[in-house]
């Protein structure tokens, strides 16, 4: 192999799984260190940086860095990252000041943005301190999105998205509430705006269209439903209820009817648990209320008797598997389920019936815009897509890191600059080394497992809606959850030329990750290793040849603990410790700013 | 020295041996030698070692002296026996300690200075004794612990690191244990491994006494330029003569050496070692052919590493030779051991 090529800003951002998994990249082992300094509010303001909702995503995050953690793939749970965001916001001190400073003097550009949610909230954040004037139309009395009309208040209370929106309102965003955008053309026609984004997110729920569908009223649209909850249009729900769909949604809808005063709550699951789409930690907290989720059923009919809803009909399933996918399927014959609510949580849809065709914005054949992968513009040049309206839904984590793009974007269009050239990446590298063997980071592994959030009892958390269930970290939890975290980022960094070959970082090495032999290719040289580098997702590091046996030293990132132990047996500091900072440009970083005369 | 102690996480797919542990768990305490010192990879060897041939801590016995090298038993098999005795005396404990209990496994690790200076009139004997144990020297040619004076191992013409030029002739511990006849002599190098975890094994197994000389550089005081013992200069010097495989007891040779090119030893408890030959002039179970290898190669400045002499038919095990009980004395019958008076008294009487 080559030797690894470490000035690539990628290479060393892979190693750090949490941050490269984020799709907003939150510079994840520095807000941890500093929440082990007690530094909360610099943590929170870390996290603000990349992510801009450290208070909201810290509850309800669906935490791509979480499954990434290397720590899960040293012992099973990885790191408690997410909550550990909350700890950073929940003891955070006033922030206002720290907030990116807004020019007096605006630029001239005004920028409108449709929809309250979490991309155009985003661009508003990154637009603002660049002397943009920002408009945001949203449709209903309150901001939020989807955040506010689709997650529980038990789950994210309102007073956390009022202070984390109310940070960007404050900044001079023009919110427009009660005015939903009806015309595209219009709006456009009016010239009022240098540019417009689309975050308007994926707001409809899909359809279940089985005999019996349109028979009675007690059967609603999962997100729809969830929106009345939210702005309290339905206050009761029948005693016993059933859940199509076993998504991240499904959890919401099932526990909210916990809430709402049903006592029987079923799931119906079509396939086995191994391919259900909600998140692991989702479903654990609506078992852990008494929801049944079943299994292998997939929904036939609604049974409707003399104008009431009286249950359900399913056909039962039975699967072969094979390596994770379903080979074959054989009916084991229906299965009728009494109810007397059914609400359906099998996905959600882009709907644009305010984009009139024929003003240059392309809709695809699923009726979702074309949209550019990067710069997020759409076929009209000064019409950007963003969140869940542009590629479908996802989460609000994309929505953010959408919303950064597209904000790059529109700082480009409206400066009359090529969107395409954007800032890359780049990565800095600084040493912690202290002494002979001291380090600026605590390189003390602890073994501590993964602790748990408390919880509000079962009991009194059904006493009203939008009491919040988790109780965030105690301080005693948060400083030794913090512990766990590896450090990744502080990485080890290799100098052939100072190698004497003396084999001591090797018998050191905790995780076996090092090996001195003689080169070769990728495939062949995984299988040598101390110990077989069998996860080709992780990168081999491969050195120079060394001085004195020509022979190459490799590092298998996969389970490295960045203990550091290898750089202090080392005793020619041919390893070293490096903090990488991997440098993810905003619009902010885009603007090329002169130097005070 | 480091702040941290090795974390006890490991890789998470770490092989196991037959009883079910992990090399992890024939570790022993955090290294407190200078970092990048040979004995540590010599460490990391004996572990690697014992590891492999499953070997149940409690049945090994490690014995020192004193010196940076007698510290490395503490840095292994955290479970086993273990004695660090005075300057250079660990010879007559083993010996001790063989006679008393035969059935575990004795390994002394000692240096240049422990075994050729102050303890080289100890060594000469366990040697002439053959007693059962693998005696490994980490020779770095000076004494580390007072500030890299020259050891009786240094080379002449060797640089000591603040200038001076030794002149003294050095003691090979290897031509002096063939000259006292002993049945497995070894030469190796702390950074080959691969070679080194073999010899080490196959020395355990060895019924007699088994020498291992290792050359382990002393990375503070001996790694500089005109050093014979460097790093650099050991890579460019040492030349394997003889390649030895270590086959346990119970697992059959996967390959089929062709006639000449391996010989197979057996040893004592069944396992084998495969002998293969990398300078076809090269004899290593005649003793007197290996010694004149041995110094002729030494005169063009190469130094033989590999198990240089091997010889598993002799019969000269302290033990045999000196017809003691089979079983270890901890657990022959009192009465047997003590066999009062009566009996004392009709010994006696055969001397008046």
């Amino acid at each position: 192999m080559e030797p690894t090529d470490t000035s690539r800003p990628d290479y060393f951002h892979r190693v750090v799984d949490c941050q490269w998994a984020c799709p907003a990249h939150t510079d994840v082992p520095e807000y941890i260190r500093l929440i082990a300094q007690g530094e909360f509010t610099q943590a929170y303001m870390v996290n603000r940086d990349s992510n801009v909702f450290p208070g909201i995503l810290g509850r309800v995050c669906d935490r791509p860095c979480e499954p990434a953690c290397r720590r899960g793939r040293i012992e099973e749970k990885p790191v408690a990252i997410c909550r550990l965001k909350r700890v950073a916001s929940d003891n955070r001190d006033d922030i206002a000041a720290l907030l990116p400073k807004v020019p007096r003097e605006k630029n001239g550009k005004r920028i409108a943005c449709i929809g309250a949610g979490p991309a155009s909230l985003t661009v508003a954040n990154d637009l603002l301190p660049l002397g943009y004037e920002v408009t945001i139309f949203e449709q209903y009395a309150v901001p939020g999105g989807l955040m506010r009309t689709n997650i529980p208040a038990f789950r994210l209370p309102a007073k956390v998205l009022d202070e984390e929106i109310g940070y960007i309102v404050d900044m001079g965003a023009e919110l427009r509430l009660n005015s939903p955008i009806k015309s595209m053309k219009q709006l456009l026609d009016s010239e009022e705006f240098d540019a417009v984004f689309v975050g308007s997110g994926a707001p409809k729920g899909k359809e279940l269209e089985l005999p019996g569908r349109h028979d009675t009223d007690r059967i609603h649209i999962g997100i729809s439903w969830l929106e009345s909850i939210a702005f309290g249009h339905i206050d009761k729900v029948g005693q016993r209820v059933l859940i199509i769909g076993v998504g991240n949604t499904a959890m919401d809808c099932c526990r909210s009817s916990l809430r709402l005063g049903a006592t029987d709550v079923k799931v119906m699951a079509r396939k086995p648990r191994q391919f259900f789409k909600a998140s692991e930690w989702e479903l654990e907290d609506a078992e852990a209320e008494k929801v049944q989720i079943v299994i292998n059923h997939a929904p036939k009919s609604f049974v409707v008797e003399g104008g009431k809803l009286t249950g359900m009909l399913f056909e039962k399933l039975e699967y072969d598997i094979e390596n994770g996918d379903i080979t074959a399927t054989r009916s084991l014959g229906d299965v009728f389920f009494p109810c007397d609510d059914v609400i359906l949580a099998i996905g959600q849809e882009n709907a644009f019936p305010w984009i009139e065709k024929g003003i240059g914005i392309e809709l695809d054949k699923w009726h979702v815009p074309k949209v550019n992968g990067v710069t997020f513009q759409s076929t009209r040049q000064e019409v950007f897509f963003g969140g869940d309206a542009a590629f479908g839904p996802k989460n609000i984590i994309w929505s953010v890191e959408h919303g950064h793009q597209a904000a790059i974007s529109i700082h480009k269009f409206c400066q009359e600059e090529a969107i395409e050239q954007r800032l890359p990446r780049g990565v800095t590298l600084s040493s912690r080394k202290m002494g002979m063997h001291e380090w600026a980071y605590k390189n003390e592994y602890n073994g501590a497992e993964r602790r748990l959030v408390p919880h509000v009892g079962l009991v009194e958390r059904f006493k009203k809606i939008n009491i919040e269930v988790e109780l965030g970290f105690t301080a005693e939890e948060a400083a030794l959850e913090v512990q766990r975290c590896l450090n990744c980022d502080v990485q080890t960094v290799f100098t052939a030329k100072l190698c004497i070959e003396c084999d001591a970082c090797i018998d050191i090495c905790p995780v076996d990750c090092l090996t001195i032999t003689q080169n070769g290719a990728e495939g062949d040289l995984r299988m040598r290793l101390t110990a077989p580098a069998t996860n080709p997702s992780q990168a081999l590091y491969v050195s120079a040849a060394l001085p004195q046996t020509a022979r190459v030293m490799v590092k298998d990132e996969d389970v490295c603990v960045h203990c550091g132990l290898c750089a202090e047996r080392c005793p020619t500091a041919a390893w070293d410790m490096q903090k990488s900072s991997i440098r993810i440009p905003h619009a902010l970083d885009e603007e090329v700013r002169a130097c005070p005369a | 020295m480091s702040y941290i102690n090795k974390p006890k996480v490991a890789h998470p797919s770490l092989p196991t041996n037959s009883l079910g542990l992990t090399r992890r768990q024939y570790e022993g305490s955090m290294s407190t030698l200078c970092a990048g010192c040979g004995h540590d990879s010599v460490t990391a060897a004996m572990v690697e070692a014992c590891w492999g041939l499953s070997m149940q801590p409690e049945q090994l016995v490690k014995l020192s002296g004193i010196g940076c090298s007698s510290k490395t038993t503490a840095y292994f098999v955290s479970g086993s026996h273990g004695f660090n005795s005075v300057h250079g005396r660990m010879p007559s404990i083993a010996s001790g300690a063989n006679a008393a209990n035969r059935s575990l496994t004795y390994v002394g690790i000692s240096g240049d200075g422990d075994s050729l200076s102050i303890g080289m009139g100890q060594l000469v004997h366990v040697i002439r004794r053959n007693v059962n144990m693998l005696y490994l020297i980490e020779n770095n040619g000076v004494y580390g612990l007072t500030k890299g004076q020259f050891s009786a191992s240094a080379d002449i013409g060797t640089k000591a690191k603040r200038g001076e030029t030794n002149s003294s002739p050095p003691i090979d511990p290897v031509l002096l244990a063939l000259t006292l006849g002993a049945t497995f002599v070894a030469r190796s190098f702390s950074g080959d491994k691969a070679q080194l975890v073999p010899l080490i094994q196959a020395g355990m197994r060895h019924n007699g006494f088994a020498l291992i000389d290792v050359l382990s550089p002393c990375v503070t005081f001996n790694d500089h330029e005109g050093s014979t013992k460097s790093y650099g200069f050991t890579r460019e010097h040492y030349h394997p003569a003889v390649e030895a495989d270590f086959v346990p007891r119970a697992q059959e040779i996967a390959v089929d050496y062709p006639a000449g090119e391996a010989i197979p030893v057996s040893l004592h408890d069944g396992s084998r070692v495969i002998l293969r030959k990398l300078d076809p002039l090269y004899d290593p179970t005649d003793r007197g052919a290996a010694y004149n290898y041995i110094e002729n190669k030494l005169k063009q400045n190469e130094y033989v590493t590999g198990l240089i002499h091997i010889d598993e038919a002799d019969n000269t095990e302290f033990h045999t030779l000196n017809r003691t009980a089979a079983m270890p004395l901890n657990s022959i019958p009192f009465e047997r051991l003590s066999p009062g008076s009566v009996a004392l008294d009709k010994l006696m009487a055969r001397y008046r």
